[in-house]
């Protein structure tokens, strides 16, 4: 029974728990005894709140038993990236700096999760402030790849992933501002979406980079990203980029791919992410995906995006700099840690001791490249000339996006690499978001769906399908389609 | 704190220097709620109780732009004649200081919402000056700190810090005039004379306090001296903390007369933010920073731009009000006044009080007397400008109908003027309650009558014999005994009726 | 690391930003870090490399392409001047290091008097 529960799609669970054959006390407990049974070994959680996710699911069978009209996911278990604040539940972002921290406010992705009656297990580790590819950079420790606990689980949304291969959430929240959904997803071979920017509100999102920051839904199914993706997205007035929009259709899109076709449908390939540089079995695991969605009806064709070639450094000046500037606030006086303070410094001299002791390398890194690539001297060749790859890979998009309904490509060039790997070697980790950060520059929605697994290391592989902004349905119904025909890919043995 | 300082008489300053103006001025705008969130824009209170996660800078919180700030920008950029941008942003500046909750500052910078306008002023003899203004841009407000320990309570020697955020967000609009040469010897009062409009504009636009005390309207003075000689720009000075108009104007003057007995020595002005002293008059430096500023502005992601269509501008363009000059026109037409008259009451801060009295009733003559005679003797007294007398003109309005009523005599009404300056409150309770009230019954006053004549029969029979100027004794007595609430002319009507 | 990817080449030497310890010091005291001597080398080396390769958005950033701040095409996102409920004062305070008569006690402040 235990078994069924943590193996069932969240769509399942929703249907049985609303149909009173199953409890949500049940399907939570049986997830938070996996946890203790498996997060020793893969370390996905930064905290778990069993009481409060109990307390939710017991609301939500009450309102069951009561006949009350429930949303579609009430009941259902979630873990949540610890980049989203939670009214007095440990909020950290990874950081050392917010050890303790308790917020006063929930987030609005939290509030429209507790809305739905969604249960929220935990908190998930990931990269301190969302900075890396691999989990490692969290100050609490990484997050092993249940495929292979040697290995990383991607990042920097690595708990969140982790614990959907891990089978201790059905669902799970990301956010993605360089790929940190797409990538842990494409790694652990689960489905990860970043929506279109201002799609879902960033109210309560531990910023790291404004421009670029999009939080999305994390299942292992296509259908149970895009229920997911329906609770949370929607337009909220205390962000002022959301988007006064309905919510594009994607479970109906999502539905609609189930039915397998895909004749009409236009698919370009992104011919700038292939060649050396990328993993042969990724190669050959992408090509299989190409053939299978040739079968399914779709007109699949070449495209060049030339201004891809410098998305990444576009967004390793853009991210630094806007991190630079969100992550001044940490500074030791209204909330977080404080270091140094011996009734002798200055507030300058404790602000400076506390963020040398507070934050990680790869943030200090990045806050100096910011502070560096914003400087008045260097505006212009830096921070400036990055907004105008911007704007060009923009283009490059809606051109592209003239000729085809989607867009595709590997989300990753390599599958999951050892931990400790690229550890000191900063270049070499941030190639791994090379495929997903055009979507982030231009705002566009993206999403990873599993492509089986890599033929030479037996690691999981992941498919980018790319869309227009607001288009987001689009690819739900292109990656049902795919993920039905691909069929099942077993799961690590954990 | 104030070490001697060379400073050059003001004449052979002017002689030898022409300097050269600049002002900036930020004032608050008394919004319902913050620039960037919901929190009520009101501070003084308990600490920290008007913040939210947006204006504490909690990590995950986001600002949202006050739809009335924008408007009541566009709407002091349409009265200082500025263009209106088609399209603005704002951006971060960024620089760590704790009364900034996220470590920097939400502001426009080189896109302002309104920019090359003009303001005529109007110089105490009533030469008008028009000062350029460069831009007016929006920004948010700081936190409070108070500094604890030490000698003073002020920064230095202070062992600790308290902060409060209720200010931190609060709408500030930013509004730079460019250089401002040529004024010569009128500098300090040219100076004055653009903040003086420049409050009275606000004020008639309805957007802030304007409460310099209360630093709800805050000046910066850039002064720089260029020698007659070269003609070559000087190096300027910023003097902060100048709390009133009459600072303004001193701290101007200061910095003319310090900046060229520095140059006269042959020494430079550094350029440098200075701090005005109220009580000695003078500026100091203030503390030198170690590392050059480097604010690293850029667009601020967490906002969209500002792109006000031109029909809104239009539309709140018509919302302006009559703008104090064109009131001053219309009143001196309306009221016959001579410039010089209209001048003397602009001077003494009396005109906007009077007209507002008229509004509320009043009769010009009477309105104009109670302010430019008793209550002018009261401000001087309490050594405060007359707009900042507890007094509201509606309440002098009603005192004027007061005694018009016959109600109160002008003795009573000084009284009941008193009462409400003494925080009593409107003149109908202070009436009531220090049982202000003409005697105007014929019966208690015969009553009074009869009982001084009784008490002076020498002092009556001297009146029946003819001896009229002998009833003053009698008037005196009576009003005495009635307190001063009876009507003298009366009584003195009465006395010489029972004595004929 | 036996990775080999492609991007873009990097640009010559000539105009390539060669980070200092004396930059990488002042970059840290504007970011409000104190970096130890070890880490001044680390980055100073780092930052360089990082630079140099992000240098190459100047090869196509051409003046006569507008720059992107925004992905999202919005313009006039107000709010109605209407008070929302705060924290309060407890609430605001709850997070904070150190706490006095209802403030946010922070170390002395070295700063100008404005």
């Amino acid at each position: 029974m235990t078994n069924d529960l943590i193996h069932a799609t969240a769509a399942e669970l929703a249907a049985k728990i609303h149909s009173g054959e199953v409890s949500s006390v049940e399907v939570t407990q049986a997830h938070l005894d996996r946890i203790a049974e498996t997060d020793q070994a893969v370390h996905a959680f930064l905290h778990v709140d069993a009481e409060g996710a109990l307390a939710q699911a017991r609301q939500v069978d009450a309102d069951v038993k009561a006949g009350k009209v429930v949303s579609p996911l009430a009941g259902v278990p979630l873990a949540l990236k610890d980049v989203m604040t939670t009214e007095g539940v440990p909020t950290t972002v990874g950081s050392k700096m917010l050890e303790g921290w308790l917020p006063p406010y929930d987030a609005t992705v939290t509030r429209k999760l507790k809305d739905a009656g969604v249960v929220i297990l935990g908190k998930t580790n990931m990269d301190e402030f969302a900075m890396g590819s691999s989990t490692e950079n969290s100050a609490y420790g990484p997050t092993h790849n249940p495929w292979d606990l040697d290995r990383i689980p991607g990042g920097s949304g690595g708990g969140s992933s982790a614990a959907l291969a891990a089978l201790q959430a059905p669902l799970a929240i990301g956010t993605d501002t360089g790929g940190s959904i797409r990538q842990p997803g494409a790694v652990t071979g689960t489905v990860g979406v970043k929506p279109t920017y201002g799609g879902v509100s960033r109210y309560g999102l531990v910023a790291f980079s404004s421009s670029l920051d999009q939080a999305g839904p994390c299942a292992r199914t296509v259908l149970d990203a895009a229920l997911l993706h329906e609770v949370i997205a929607g337009y909220d007035e205390m962000d002022s980029t959301s988007i006064n929009e309905p919510v594009p259709p994607v479970v109906a899109a999502a539905r609609e791919g189930l039915n397998g076709d895909l004749t009409g449908v236009r698919i370009g390939v992104v011919t700038q992410f292939s060649g050396e540089g990328y993993q042969p079995g990724v190669l050959r695991s992408f090509q299989a995906a190409v053939s299978q969605l040739k079968e399914l009806g779709a007109e699949i064709a070449d495209v060049s995006c030339p201004s891809f070639d410098y998305a990444l450094p576009a967004y390793y000046l853009i991210a630094p700099s806007e991190c630079s500037s969100n992550l001044a606030r940490f500074d030791a006086m209204r909330y977080g840690l404080r270091v140094g303070d011996d009734g002798t410094r200055s507030t300058e001299e404790v602000m400076s001791l506390t963020r040398e002791a507070g934050f990680g390398p790869e943030v200090k890194r990045r806050i100096m490249i910011g502070t560096y690539a914003l400087s008045s001297g260097y505006y212009d060749a830096y921070y400036g000339s990055a907004q105008k790859v911007r704007t060009l890979i923009t283009q490059d998009f809606q051109k592209a996006f003239a000729t085809f309904d989607v867009l595709i490509s590997p989300t990753t060039p390599t599958t999951a690499f050892k931990i400790g790997e690229r550890a000191n070697d900063p270049m070499a980790m941030y190639k791994a978001d090379l495929c997903t950060i055009p979507a982030n520059l231009a705002g566009t929605p993206a999403m990873s769906v599993p492509s089986g697994l890599s033929d030479e290391d037996g690691l999981p592989v992941g498919l980018q399908i790319m869309a227009p902004a607001l288009q987001d349905h689009r690819m739900y119904r292109v990656a049902a389609a795919y993920e039905a025909a691909r069929g099942a890919f077993g799961g690590p043995s954990l | 704190m104030t070490s001697l300082v060379e400073l050059m008489d003001y004449d052979e300053v002017i002689e030898k220097y022409d300097p050269v103006l600049g002002l900036e001025v930020h004032v608050e705008l008394h919004t319902n709620t913050k620039m960037f969130c919901g929190c009520a824009n009101e501070f003084g209170g308990e600490p920290n109780t008007n913040t939210c996660p947006t204006c504490l800078g909690l990590p995950g919180s986001l600002p949202v732009v006050n739809g009335k700030a924008v408007e009541s920008a566009i709407r002091i950029g349409l009265a200082l004649n500025c263009e209106i941008a088609e399209w603005c942003r704002f951006a971060r500046k960024n620089y760590f200081y704790p009364d900034m909750p996220k470590n920097f500052q939400t502001s426009q910078y080189d896109e302002p919402i309104a920019f090359n306008g003009w303001l005529d002023v109007t110089l105490d003899d009533g030469e008008v000056i028009r000062v350029e203004i460069e831009r007016a841009h929006m920004e948010e407000d700081t936190g409070k700190s108070l500094h604890v320990g030490g000698a003073t309570g002020r920064i230095h020697g202070a062992e600790h810090s308290l902060l409060d955020y209720n200010r931190a967000g609060v709408p500030l609009i930013e509004i730079v005039t460019k250089m401002i040469p040529g004024t010569g010897r009128r500098a300090p009062e040219v100076a004055r004379a653009y903040v003086t409009a420049l409050r009275d504009l606000l004020k008639a636009l309805d957007v802030s306090d304007v409460r310099m005390d209360q630093g709800s309207l805050r000046c910066d003075a850039n002064v720089s001296l260029s020698p007659k000689t070269t003609g070559a720009l000087g190096t300027r000075t910023e003097t902060k903390n100048v709390n009133s108009l009459r600072s303004v104007e001193r701290a101007v003057r200061f910095e003319m007369t310090r900046q060229a007995a520095v140059l006269s020595s042959g020494g430079e002005v550094t350029q440098e933010t200075r701090h005005f002293d109220e009580s000695s008059g003078s500026t100091s430096p203030g503390r030198k920073k170690e590392t050059a500023e480097d604010y690293r502005y850029f667009p601020e992601p967490d906002l969209v731009p500002i792109a006000p269509s031109r029909e809104w501008v239009e539309q709140l363009r018509g919302t302006l009000p009559e703008l104090p000059w064109e009131r001053r026109a219309r009143i001196q037409k309306e009221w016959n006044l001579t410039d010089e008259v209209l001048r003397d009451l602009v001077n003494a801060n009396a005109l906007d009080l009077i007209i507002a009295t008229v509004e509320a009733g009043a009769k010009p003559d009477e309105a104009r007397s109670w302010w430019v005679s008793y209550l002018a003797q009261q401000a001087n007294t309490r050594g405060v400008d007359l707009p900042d007398l507890p007094i509201t003109p509606a309440q002098v309005a009603r005192v004027i109908e007061l005694v018009n009523a016959g109600a109160l005599t002008n003795k009573l009404a000084r009284e009941a003027v008193n009462g409400v300056l003494a925080g009593e409150g409107s003149p109908d309770e202070v009436v009531e309650k220090r049982g202000l009230k003409v005697v105007s019954d014929d019966s208690a006053l015969e009553k009074a009558v009869d009982e001084a004549l009784a008490a002076q029969p020498d002092v009556a029979q001297k009146i029946r014999d003819g001896k009229v100027q002998a009833a003053g004794a009698i008037v005196g007595a009576v009003m005495k005994a009635t307190k001063g609430q009876a009507d003298a002319a009366r009584v003195r009507e009465i006395v010489l009726a029972r004595c004929s | 690391m036996g990775f080999p990817i492609r991007i873009p080449t990097l640009r010559g030497l000539t105009g390539v930003p060669s980070i200092s310890r004396d930059e990488v010091a002042h970059l840290a005291k504007l970011a409000r870090l104190a970096v130890t001597e070890d880490e001044l080398d680390l980055f100073a080396g780092q930052l360089d490399v990082i630079l140099q390769s992000v240098a190459t958005v100047g090869d196509i950033a051409t003046a006569d392409i507008p720059p992107t701040s925004h992905a999202v095409p919005l313009t006039n996102v107000f709010r109605e001047d209407v008070v929302r409920p705060s924290l309060g004062q407890q609430q605001a305070l709850s997070g904070a290091p150190e706490a006095e008569d209802g403030r946010f006690r922070v170390p002395r402040i070295l700063g100008e008097e404005a």
